[in-house]
């Protein structure tokens, strides 16, 4: 019987394109892929959705040899493969479009496809081989591109299509696509669709990693789910609804969470009204923020990494300025005239505990002393404006550490030295000591270790309760439901609506968070 | 009137002379740089070269195998530097700087050691030299073709087979460069390593293949300066030549053949330079030779400013190739 099959589908046996068994891998004490399993039928575009950090592209990076899983097997069309580097994968068609293109910017479209596949041939040769086969392609699935064009002058659109025709003109027959609408507009995601399944007409198995609900929706045959390392869902398109999808994202289970006591709110001290940011690319990357935040409360900004969080805290420290909208500090109005800078913020008493603490909030190659006092450093005890008075400012370093528990507790170390968790609390030290009267906070427990989170809350639940206002940015819905007092959830810049704690489910948020809004998101609660 | 044509004539075959060195070693910048490695230990790699290429040269009585021991030194030299640069990740400049330094210590201390001559080897006989080659028929020719033929008699011929080398090797890196697979890997690799790495070449191979070339050419450069035309090597005898041409593969934005009219333009400067000095010119007086001499920096400095158009090196240079993760 099964040889009847294998007769009747020629060569490949399998209905699978690709097959994936038990799968786990460890980076360190981080299981990303835990016994992961996944089929992906023959000729269909299958869907990997959730949140960041659920693995999906550690998985992906190992299908596509980029990683060696630490066990469980993968079968390409009913083979079992081993890969050792992107090379193998490539051979047996898998073929991969990175999130950031791997293209050569002052190269031709045609240089691009073929470097490192150029044939033996010699370069000229190779060439025009390359042009006639990429005509063919370029007629197959309409992926338009000129092919002397030099890439960094086409834009993204067509950057990707090189990158697609690039993995084509190799022999793929199963495509990886890493969040492929991230940089695209609206009109070339809609291109890119109808790429898609052109590709899928002519028989060629898609892999489209996204954590956008309606692109999964619109154009996937099945769709899979994965939360926290672990595959939790696994169903064809038609079966689901995006609200199921998103719950699957997030959890189902609905928390609540009395461990810190709701306080009384007290007056406004930041007023934001219509705040918008446009980026480089031209797109709104926050649009039309209107929200209060109160002395005394926690606001919690929940919503995927990458929806507008970034860009709302960077205005509000006074790092970019807002292109639309305003916001009010006190009698201060801020808006795209009246620029706001990160100086004139802290003397507001508005301080910022940045999300990238490597990056924005330490000098890695400083000593502890030093990073303690970035921003701080007019401080009269600290400095006389021209000479810093390194004795004290060592003395008020250990102070720092010791009243914020930082190990190792010695100011002479380099900042490099120190732990995730202490370097962020290095920062927070630093932030607090101000006693600001707003704390914008920005992935204050990412990549730290458990007993340094408990320490972080405590410390923010502290602050609360002394009176500042505090808006917290996270992507973990965990930290967000456990500290705010309100909830705001934002998605594509826009928010979705704000939520008060105690009425606040994890599903709900969830949904919120895929883009449907309050109202609707409301309803199905219950 | 035909004293000052004669006079031009002289300075333009001078210039193809001054020139070579420069010419080689803008090549093997270009080899380098494209592929993403700075290369500012040009001056130690020509500089080694020189001493290898006279004392073997000296020692052997042939000027083929002193060529041959000088190539491998420069290589030699080329592959510490990527050791240090690319298996290492060191920074270029230091490790390139550091090269140089090795070079001009190292040269006059071996140079003593051998020949106790104060750093310089012994004059070499002719017979262990390149010597020039008179094309056939020169004399005759000037005597009667005019013009042509005073061209033919002067610039033309009477060169050594270095020089002719020096102008191939801009062809042979052209069309490597733009014409051949490894070419185009050598360029992506140097704009775009990611690129690369991800359709299966190693990034590393692509680098120490083009600083190997890069060292061979060097060496070329050496190998002429001291039995070409020289006669010997004379302590830190290439005198900043390297930093020129690394000044006129920069002139050139990194393409071969703008980089050998930069080469010939520096070296027609110093050409000059050595003939004007104390002359009187019509209308102008007498030039500062000093002058001269510093205008291929002071040009080089005008250009990098973006005077003269955008120059866009290659866009990975200088960053260390690592791997995501």
């Amino acid at each position: 019987m099964n040889a009847d099959i294998s007769k009747q589908n020629g060569g490949s046996k399998s209905p699978f394109a690709v097959e994936i068994k038990n799968i786990n891998k460890s980076f360190g004490s981080v299981h990303a892929n835990h016994e992961i399993s996944l089929n992906v039928s023959l000729g269909t575009i299958h869907g990997i959705i959730g949140e960041n950090g659920a693995g999906k592209s550690t998985l992906m990076s190992i299908l596509y040899g980029f990683y060696k899983p630490d066990s469980g097997e993968i079968k390409v069309h009913g083979k079992a493969a081993y890969f050792k580097q992107p090379l193998d994968a490539l051979k047996l068609g898998i073929g991969m479009v990175h999130q950031h293109f791997m293209l050569v910017p002052n190269f031709t479209a045609l240089e691009n496809i073929v470097l490192g596949a150029e044939g033996k041939t010699g370069l000229n040769k190779g060439l025009q081989n390359a042009r006639k086969k990429l005509e063919e392609l370029k007629q197959a699935y309409g992926l338009e591109v000129e092919l002397d064009s030099v890439t960094e002058d086409l834009p993204v659109g067509i950057q990707q299509r090189i990158e697609i025709l690039k993995a084509l003109y190799r022999g793929a027959r199963v495509l990886i696509l890493d969040e492929p609408t991230g940089v695209l507009t609206p009109q070339e995601t809609d291109q890119l669709f109808e790429i898609l399944l052109a590709l899928k007409s002519e028989g060629v198995t898609i892999l489209l990693i996204t954590h956008k609900l309606h692109e999964v929706m619109a154009i996937t045959d099945e769709v899979s789910v994965m939360r926290q390392g672990k595959m939790v869902g696994n169903t064809l398109t038609k079966h689901t609804t995006p609200e199921m999808l998103a719950e699957q994202m997030v959890g189902r289970s609905v928390l609540v969470n009395t461990k810190y006591e709701l306080q009384s709110i007290g007056k406004v001290v930041l007023s934001v009204n219509k705040l918008g940011v446009v980026d480089k690319r031209g797109f709104d990357s926050l649009k039309n923020a209107t929200f209060d935040l109160h002395a005394g409360e926690i606001l919690g900004v929940a919503g995927i990494a990458g929806n507008g969080q970034s860009e709302l805290l960077s205005v509000l420290s006074g790092i970019t300025l807002p292109n639309a909208g305003s916001f009010k500090i006190e009698e201060y109005l801020f808006d795209a005239k009246k620029n706001p800078s990160p100086r004139l913020m802290r003397e507001l008493g508005v301080s910022h505990v940045p999300e990238d603490r490597q990056a924005e909030g330490l000098v890695l190659q400083f000593q502890a002393f030093e990073s303690v006092i970035l921003g701080y450093e007019n401080n009269q005890k600290l400095g006389s404006g021209f000479l810093t008075k390194p004795d004290n400012i060592q003395e008020y370093c250990s102070q720092l550490q010791e009243s914020f528990d930082v190990r190792p507790q010695n100011p002479r170390l380099y900042s490099s030295q120190f732990s995730g968790g202490n370097q962020q609390k290095l920062v927070l030290s630093r932030e607090i000591s101000s006693v600001p009267k707003i704390l914008l906070v920005g992935q204050p427990t990412r990549g730290v270790d458990i007993g340094a989170i408990e320490f972080i809350h405590e410390t923010l639940i502290n602050m609360r309760n002394s009176g500042c206002a505090i808006l917290l940015v996270s992507v973990e819905l965990e930290e967000i439901l456990t500290l705010s007092d309100r909830i705001l959830v934002i998605n594509s810049g826009e928010i979705m609506g704000i939520v008060p704690r105690i009425t606040a489910t994890k599903s709900m948020l969830g949904k919120m968070m895929a883009g449907i809004p309050f109202e609707d998101a409301k309803e199905d609660k219950k | 009137m035909t004293d000052f044509w004669f006079q031009f004539l002289l300075a333009l075959d001078s210039t193809l002379r001054v020139a070579t060195p420069l010419i080689f070693c803008a090549m093997a910048g270009i080899f380098s740089e494209r592929s993403g490695i700075i290369d500012i230990s040009l001056e130690g790699k020509m500089l080694m070269a020189a001493f290898v290429a006279a004392a073997v040269a000296y020692g052997t009585g042939s000027p083929w195998i002193g060529a041959f021991a000088a190539i491998t030194v420069s290589i030699i030299a080329s592959l510490i530097h990527g050791f240090a640069c690319i298996i290492h990740r060191g920074n270029q400049v230091i490790s390139g700087l550091a090269i140089n330094i090795l070079a001009s210590g190292l040269t006059v201390i071996i140079g003593i050691a051998l020949f106790r001559q104060g750093g310089q080897t012994p004059t070499l006989p002719k017979t262990s030299r390149f010597n020039s080659l008179e094309l056939p028929l020169a004399d005759v020719f000037e005597k009667n073709i005019p013009i042509l033929g005073v061209i033919y008699k002067e610039l033309i011929s009477g060169h050594n087979i270095l020089v002719w080398a020096a102008i191939i090797s801009v062809g042979i890196t052209y069309y490597i460069l733009f014409k051949t697979t490894f070419g185009l890997r050598l360029r992506a690799v140097g704009e775009k390593p990611e690129a690369i790495d991800s359709a299966g070449i190693s990034v590393t191979k692509m680098r120490f293949q083009a600083i190997i070339i890069a060292g061979i050419l060097c060496g070329l450069a050496g190998v002429y300066l001291s039995t070409a035309t020289g006669a010997g090597f004379v302590k830190e005898m290439t005198a900043g030549k390297g930093y020129i041409a690394l000044a006129a593969m920069i002139f050139g934005k990194w393409r071969p053949v703008p980089a050998l009219f930069a080469c010939l333009l520096f070296g027609f400067l110093e050409a000059v330079a050595a003939r004007v000095q104390g002359v009187e010119i019509m209308l102008i007086g007498e030039i500062s030779s000093d002058l001269l001499i510093a205008l291929p920096y002071l040009l080089t400095v005008i250009l990098l400013a973006g005077f003269i158009g955008g120059v866009t090196p290659p866009r990975a240079i200088g960053q260390p190739y690592i791997k995501e993760r």
